[in-house]
């Protein structure tokens, strides 16, 4: 090694953003300072407003034009050459120096590619853009790139629409772009998120393979703790615009120095723990128990969505069968598109059962009228998976909450139900003043602990959860999570709990059902299930789930190869 | 964070208050030249020397076509009346119309599309056919055609602002039906449409309280460009002889049409001040309506640059990392 090669390719120095909003000047950023080694996955992991994503877009200078920026982004060439300071730089130096020194590859491939352009032709425009090629060259490049990053057939799939493509695959083109103009730093927002725990652990593996054999620095922005102990080799650990701590990835998982890092990788939910807690509630069921009629009974449930166009029709849930009773959590996993959110949306009778049997409290749903239902969803609660949509955002919480009081004629209106309402709140732990404010005005956990308030205005038998943590941070996931168990304990309602994230529905379920395609492949308790899987799809999901431990996650890794 | 809605939040008021720079202006230019109009309509009979149909006072009769004088400070028209009056008085029948245009319009383009989008089903097809039949029409012909069903063309007091005012109505109705029942569709599938259907909301509860709220967003855009619109048809009816009668109302479209020949020899005054008025009340409403739009567009709007010294930082973030849409969405959500 030379003295160049230590240098760091990025090196950031006292940053400071400034962003001009309606509410007044926001300071993302407070002072941040980093370095980018050579051949390094860097790891900025924290909450939402932690500022990671913003550090990490100045060293291309995406910043938008209400940004004000402060401080220094140094990015050094590949080959060593020269150095710039971005935060300084604009028009074209700017653009001489994205895509050549550092790439970009987003969160949401879908909205990434241009989808009215072959994805050759995407790739071959960053080639157009820092240098005159050829057609036939750039051709050649981007079917290169394609084969390396793992796409069959490049030679014909080069010509094909992104809409051709799988989002694993559309991520894979997204970086097959970055790679394209071999360029020297990869800044990866939230690459996976948006990606299935199996396709997340391919696309972990590519992003791997682009340092080892492309020689890039990646840095990797994400709040998933388990995607950190994957492939990060250094972390850097942001709250509220500071760095809080930095440290190399198995230092900073044995022994984390600061209280905000103990506390982040506390929350985050682990497989196992929840096997203790089912057994505990298993042994406190009363006699008889199994006997009792169960809440929620599918036999044979086909939901099919209508094909638009002269489209086939597309069978969402195909012959499922599984019962929910009372008292009882049953997790419903499995990947996007697998028809758990339509089982979830079925039995509230939000989506048409097409064929099959499914009663839900005794009332058989298929083919069911809306009025004759009506009666049923006062003892049915639901909980949605984005607490920032499921609000009308005219209404006080107080009114949301005391809207199904309203409308099942519990009350007269708002106030009078206003007793009811401020019981509700403390029993999820919100302050009662919280019902004279607006949605907006809550953040993300706080909303979702009103929506569960909401939920349980009626006293429901049953409650419906739509990922209600999907859309939060690890932290606040850990304290809405704890709620849903304790409220579970203290009402005792039969619960459909319904989620991609295997760890989540171990801590809560008593039972656990796996989807796949519509099908469901596997059940049983959470031991049985996380324990000794028997179905290869089980298998296949649970070892692609990263684990937040850097040495358990590299053995898991092996497995899973083994198992690819 | 947790301040209730006040006057602050009323719409204009609140758009005012977070413009800057060239958009402020607009919209500051925009009000001024509406406030007159609103102004001149209320005090008209403070603010004319004369009435609008008055053709002498107790010196005689004022004589045709008489230019700027002490008397008459814009001039009489050839029919005899006195200009500034016309003009003023003008203002009357202008508001009247507008208001009874928008408030018929609103009133069923609303209804018909809430309904619409909601319920949807071939009761939608059928409104959405008929709506895009009214569109295809040029506005004006519909507008002279319902004028003479309405009044048989003869144009009275009431009867002939009425007659102008639902003849609008029936070519805006349309507009206000697509942009609510656009806004009810997409609201339609909103978590908390479905989240107020799970409880057993029933369906008219669900319609005015969940989604009419939110659906009449961009309202206010619309009523201040289709305020601008009526008048223009209220003028165009009224130059084409379908307007309302000198004796009952004073109306600019209609001093316009009797100016055409005094254009050519050289009499000005009887054209420039009706034209001007309604060019300025047009020019006025159009500005608040196109301010309304940028600033409701976030990505149009245009912000204060962010001071250079970075604020103290207590300001900055709430605490727990879940950050409330207003403040936090700012710089991640702009973002993505």
């Amino acid at each position: 090694m030379t003295a160049r090669d230590l240098e760091p390719v990025v090196d950031i120095r006292d940053l400071r953003v400034t962003f001009a909003t309606d509410g007044g000047d926001v300071a993302a950023v407070k002072g941040v300072s980093l370095q980018l080694q050579p051949g390094e996955v860097l790891a900025i992991v924290g909450e939402s407003g932690s500022g990671k994503t913003v550090t990490a877009r100045t060293v291309l200078g995406l910043l938008p034009e209400t940004a004000l920026t402060r401080g220094a982004v140094v990015l050094r060439s590949r080959d060593g050459g020269s150095t710039a300071d971005v935060a300084t730089l604009d028009g074209r130096d700017l653009r001489a120096v994205r895509g050549r020194d550092a790439a970009m590859v987003f969160q949401e491939p879908g909205s990434v590619l241009n989808p009215v352009y072959p994805v050759g032709w995407q790739i071959a425009e960053g080639l157009r853009a820092h240098g005159d090629v050829s057609k036939k060259e750039a051709r050649e490049v981007a079917v290169d790139v394609l084969r390396r990053v793992g796409i069959p057939d490049p030679e014909e799939r080069v010509d094909h629409y992104p809409h051709q493509f799988s989002g694993g695959q559309k991520q894979r083109i997204v970086i097959a772009q970055a790679l394209a103009l071999n360029a020297g730093v990869i800044i990866a927002d939230e690459p996976t998120t948006a990606l299935d725990v199996t396709v997340q652990a391919e696309i972990l593996d590519l992003l791997r393979r682009c340092r080892d054999e492309f020689g890039a620095s990646i840095v990797l922005i994400t709040h998933n703790m388990g995607v950190v102990a994957d492939l990060a080799d250094r972390v850097a650990v942001m709250y509220q615009g500071e760095l809080v701590e930095t440290a190399d990835v198995a230092t900073l998982f044995a022994d984390p120095q600061q209280e905000y890092t103990r506390t982040l990788l506390g929350s985050v939910p682990k497989l196992g723990q929840g096997a203790a807690r089912a057994r505990d509630r298993a042994a406190r069921r009363p006699e008889g128990w199994a006997d009792q009629p169960p809440v929620v009974a599918a036999r044979d449930l086909r939901i099919v969505y209508p094909g638009r166009f002269r489209k086939p029709d597309f069978t969402a849930v195909d012959g499922v069968s599984f019962t929910i009773a009372p008292g009882e959590v049953l997790g419903l996993v499995g990947e996007s598109g697998s028809g758990k959110s339509t089982i979830g949306r079925a039995i509230a009778g939000l989506t048409p059962v097409s064929g099959g049997s499914l009663t839900v409290l005794g009332t058989e749903v298929a083919g069911i009228k809306e009025k004759a239902f009506r009666p049923v969803r006062r003892r049915i609660g639901f909980v949605f998976q984005d607490p920032a949509t499921s609000f009308n955002p005219l209404l006080t919480i107080a009114d949301a909450v005391a809207e199904p009081l309203v409308v099942h004629g519990r009350a007269g209106d708002t106030d009078d139900a206003r007793g009811r309402v401020d019981e509700l709140l403390e029993a999820v732990q919100l302050p009662k003043a919280f019902g004279d404010r607006f949605p907006h005005e809550l953040s993300g956990g706080q909303r979702q602990r009103a929506s569960l308030a909401r939920a349980l205005a009626l006293q429901p038998e049953l409650l419906i959860a739509d990922e209600p943590t999907s859309a939060l941070d690890v932290s606040v996931q850990a304290r809405v999570l704890e709620l849903f168990d304790e409220l579970q304990r203290e009402f005792g309602f039969a619960a459909l709990f319904i989620s991609h994230d295997l760890a989540v529905v171990d801590l809560l379920a008593d039972r656990i059902a796996v989807l796949h395609h519509g099908r469901l492949v596997e059940e049983g308790t959470g031991e049985q299930v996380l324990g000794a899987p028997q179905d290869p799809y089980t298998q296949r999901l649970l070892a692609s789930l990263p684990v937040p431990d850097p040495a358990e996650q590299a053995q898991r890794r092996a497995r899973w190869a083994a198992l690819r | 964070m947790s301040r209730r809605r006040t006057w602050r939040s009323l719409p204009v008021v609140h758009q005012l208050r977070q413009s800057v720079g060239l958009q402020r202006g607009m919209l500051v230019t925009g009000l001024v030249l509406t406030g007159v109009l609103l102004l001149a309509a209320v005090f008209a009979p403070l603010l004319a020397p004369y009435g609008y149909g008055q053709l002498r006072d107790a010196d005689g009769a004022f004589g045709a076509q008489q230019p700027p004088s002490g008397d008459h400070l814009l001039g009489t028209t050839v029919g005899g009346y006195d200009v500034l009056s016309r003009v003023i008085y003008g203002s009357r029948t202008a508001v009247f119309v507008i208001v009874v245009a928008i408030v018929l319009s609103i009133v069923a383009g609303v209804l018909l599309g809430l309904v619409s989008g909601y319920l949807g089903g071939w009761l939608d097809r059928v409104l959405v056919v008929v709506a895009d039949a009214v569109y295809a029409f040029p506005s004006l012909l519909l507008a002279i055609v319902a004028a003479i069903v309405i009044s048989g063309g003869q144009s009275s007091l009431v009867g002939g602002v009425l007659a102008a005012a639902i003849s609008i109505t029936v070519v805006f109705i349309p507009q206000y039906f697509r942009v609510v029942r656009a806004e009810t569709v997409r609201i339609k599938s909103e978590a908390f449409v479905e989240s107020a259907r799970v409880v057993g909301t029933g369906t008219w509860r669900i319609m005015t309280r969940h989604v009419l709220r939110n659906a009449t967003r961009s309202l206010p855009l619309i009523v201040t460009l289709n305020a601008s619109e009526a008048i223009l048809t209220l003028a165009g009816l009224g130059f084409l002889g379908f307007g309302i009668q000198p004796t009952a109302a004073a109306e600019w479209g209609f001093d316009l049409n009797r100016s055409i020949s005094d254009v050519t020899s050289g009499i000005w005054w009887t054209s420039i001040f009706p034209g001007a008025a309604i060019v300025l009340t047009v020019l006025g409403l159009t500005l608040v309506g196109e301010s309304l739009n940028d600033l409701a567009d976030p990505r149009l709007r245009s912000r204060r640059r962010a001071a250079d010294v970075p604020p103290p930082a207590d300001v900055a973030v709430t605490p727990g990392g879940g950050l409330a849409a207003g403040t936090a969405a700012g710089p991640e959500g702009d973002l993505r």
